[in-house]
């Protein structure tokens, strides 16, 4: 039955439900041909970094890490502190329950905060970059002439610039941290005067190994989604000017849309995963 | 029209080429022979799919249909991995250069030759200043793609694309949007390159001047298909319309209908 042979009335009707059908198709097709990339990404890690990727990666990883620092520090510094200010007033009410104040501050940053943020930070900043150079290059021919020289773009390109990516992102989610939970014991301490020892007795006591873990593991994924939906928008981005640019658009809601999800995946399944192995202790989501 | 070859066994053949992007059917059941050691031309209207012919040669491209064939293998069914030893016969001049932007001239010239890892790194700045100076940018190894001309970066692109010492190399429209003076000088580099280092050249363009220059063998491509094959004499005595109007640089009739009624 072809669209001919519908009649208009008819057709009206189905119209929406091919807009669905077409647009489920080509969400799998884009959800397929990532997975394709994506193989393609770890088929080379695994196969061992050359000489040139790894000097590449070294490249990449103060691009994207050394660089990134200051940014990811103010971004944990401020977001501390807000919280510290925000959380005093409901927790003052009862009387040396603001005490617990680090322990809520040091929980917050570094299982939730301190990875989302610096995700989203660098999802913007090293995402956009990444997908704008890569973009460029493509509409330039270079990934072109790449594959025509015998070299594999993404052995070149991706993989050292994916790498560099996981390896610098729980870093800097550690420095977040870090200024994070600073910024909030500033505010404590010396804006609310809460003791000094209560702070830090409560923040070392409230949370354990795990919670830490949870926010490494967590910056981990983060870094590995940044780094592949960057690079996959930059190779398969519009021609033109108006292509890079809308690429770099989707890369950033893209990596952040994947980015919340997979927060919410691992919280649930690290939740399980520490109720399996401890199962007297309190659950930690 | 004979298109095989009765002289020399082609180096490149296409046999019954298919390719479209979507609705766009670009090649229909192309067949073209490219005779050895000889600078094929081939010309055509805009957006006919000359570029797409070339990428087919490389491997950038895969047909629809039918096959691709370098020296009596069958490339258009290779992968990337085996695509690996005919590419480093096969240099390709990209139509803007398509230099890395992220490194200078001299790392440009020099990137086949560090990926493939034939030459110790002595050799390779040698061979990079030979290049160099081979099509007249010798001194420019610093200098980076940025603060080059078309003109130059074009040259640039060609010594990369020749620091292999390839077989064949492909031009993509190596002469577009450069001044008459610069765009001679592609083509006497074109001319010597075939005569010094006896490669198998494949130029794409639309620039007759140029055509007629380099070429020993024009072939123009219409509508998805050759519709002529020979010399540049035989080019010029072709009563076929297409042709002609393309050769002579004449708008056909729908065209001038369209600008009248403005």
């Amino acid at each position: 039955m072809s669209a001919n042979s519908i009649p208009p009335y008819s057709r009206r009707l189905l119209e929406p439900f091919a807009t669905i059908g077409q647009t489920v198709t080509n969400s799998l097709q884009a959800i397929g041909d990532f997975g394709a990339f994506f193989g393609a990404i770890i088929f080379w890690i695994f196969r061992g970094p050359s000489r040139t990727t790894l000097r590449e990666m070294l490249v990449q990883m103060y691009e994207t890490g050394t660089l990134s620092i200051p940014v990811v520090m103010i971004t944990g510094g401020f977001i501390g502190a807000v919280l510290a200010i925000e959380a005093f007033s409901q927790f003052a009410v009862i009387p040396g329950l603001a005490d617990r104040l680090g322990a809520v501050i040091m929980i917050s940053v570094v299982k939730q905060i301190g990875p989302i943020l610096t995700a989203v930070m660098l999802a913007g900043r090293v995402g956009g970059a990444m997908t704008a150079e890569l973009g460029t290059m493509r509409v330039t021919e270079q990934i072109d002439a790449l594959r025509a020289m015998g070299a594999d773009p993404i052995r070149t390109l991706v993989t050292p610039r994916v790498l560099a990516c996981v390896i610098m992102t729980p870093v800097l989610t550690i420095y977040s941290d870090l200024i994070g939970i600073l910024g909030g014991w500033m505010i404590c301490v010396g804006v609310y005067h809460i003791r000094n020892y209560a702070f830090w007795h409560y923040a070392f006591t409230g949370t354990d190994m795990f919670t830490v873990a949870v926010g490494s593991i967590k910056s981990f994924v983060f870094g590995i989604v940044i780094g592949s939906i960057a690079c996959y928008k930059g190779f398969n981005c519009g021609n033109g000017a108006q292509g890079v640019g809308r690429a770099c658009t989707e890369s950033f809601v893209e990596s952040f849309c994947v980015i919340l999800l997979a927060n919410f995946t691992l919280a649930v399944m690290l939740n399980n995963i520490y109720t399996m192995f401890w199962p007297n202790q309190p659950s930690i989501l | 029209m004979e298109l095989t070859s009765n002289v020399v066994r082609p180096i490149i053949r296409f046999q019954d080429v298919y390719k479209s992007f979507g609705p766009l059917v670009v090649l229909k059941g192309l067949n073209l022979d490219i005779p050895e050691d000889q600078t094929s031309v081939v010309i055509g209207p805009s957006g006919t799919g000359k570029s797409v012919l070339l990428k087919h040669i490389v491997g950038l491209l895969k047909p629809d249909a039918g096959s691709v064939w370098f020296h009596d293998q069958q490339v258009d069914k290779l992968t990337e991995e085996q695509f690996e030893p005919i590419r480093k016969q096969i240099g390709f001049l990209f139509q803007q250069g398509a230099l890395f932007d992220s490194m200078n001239v001299g790392d440009n010239v020099a990137y086949p030759l560090r990926l493939h890892k034939l030459k110790s790194e002595s050799e390779i700045r040698e061979t990079v200043h030979e290049k160099l100076s081979v099509v007249g940018m010798d001194g420019s190894e610093k200098k980076m793609p940025g603060d080059l001309s078309g003109g130059q970066r074009k040259r640039v692109a060609l010594a990369r694309a020749i620091s292999m010492n390839p077989e064949v190399i492909l031009y993509d429209e190596p002469t577009t949007g450069l001044d008459p003076i610069r765009a001679d000088v592609i083509n006497e580099l074109i001319l010597k390159l075939q005569e010094e280092m006896k490669v198998t050249g494949i130029v794409v363009t639309h620039d007759m001047a140029s055509a007629f220059k380099v070429a020993d063998q024009i072939v123009m491509l219409y509508n998805g298909q050759i519709i002529f094959r020979g010399n540049a004499e035989q080019i010029r005595q072709c009563p076929e319309e297409h042709v002609q109007r393309f050769i002579q640089g004449k708008a056909d009739e729908e065209d001038l209908k369209a600008l009248r009624r403005l």
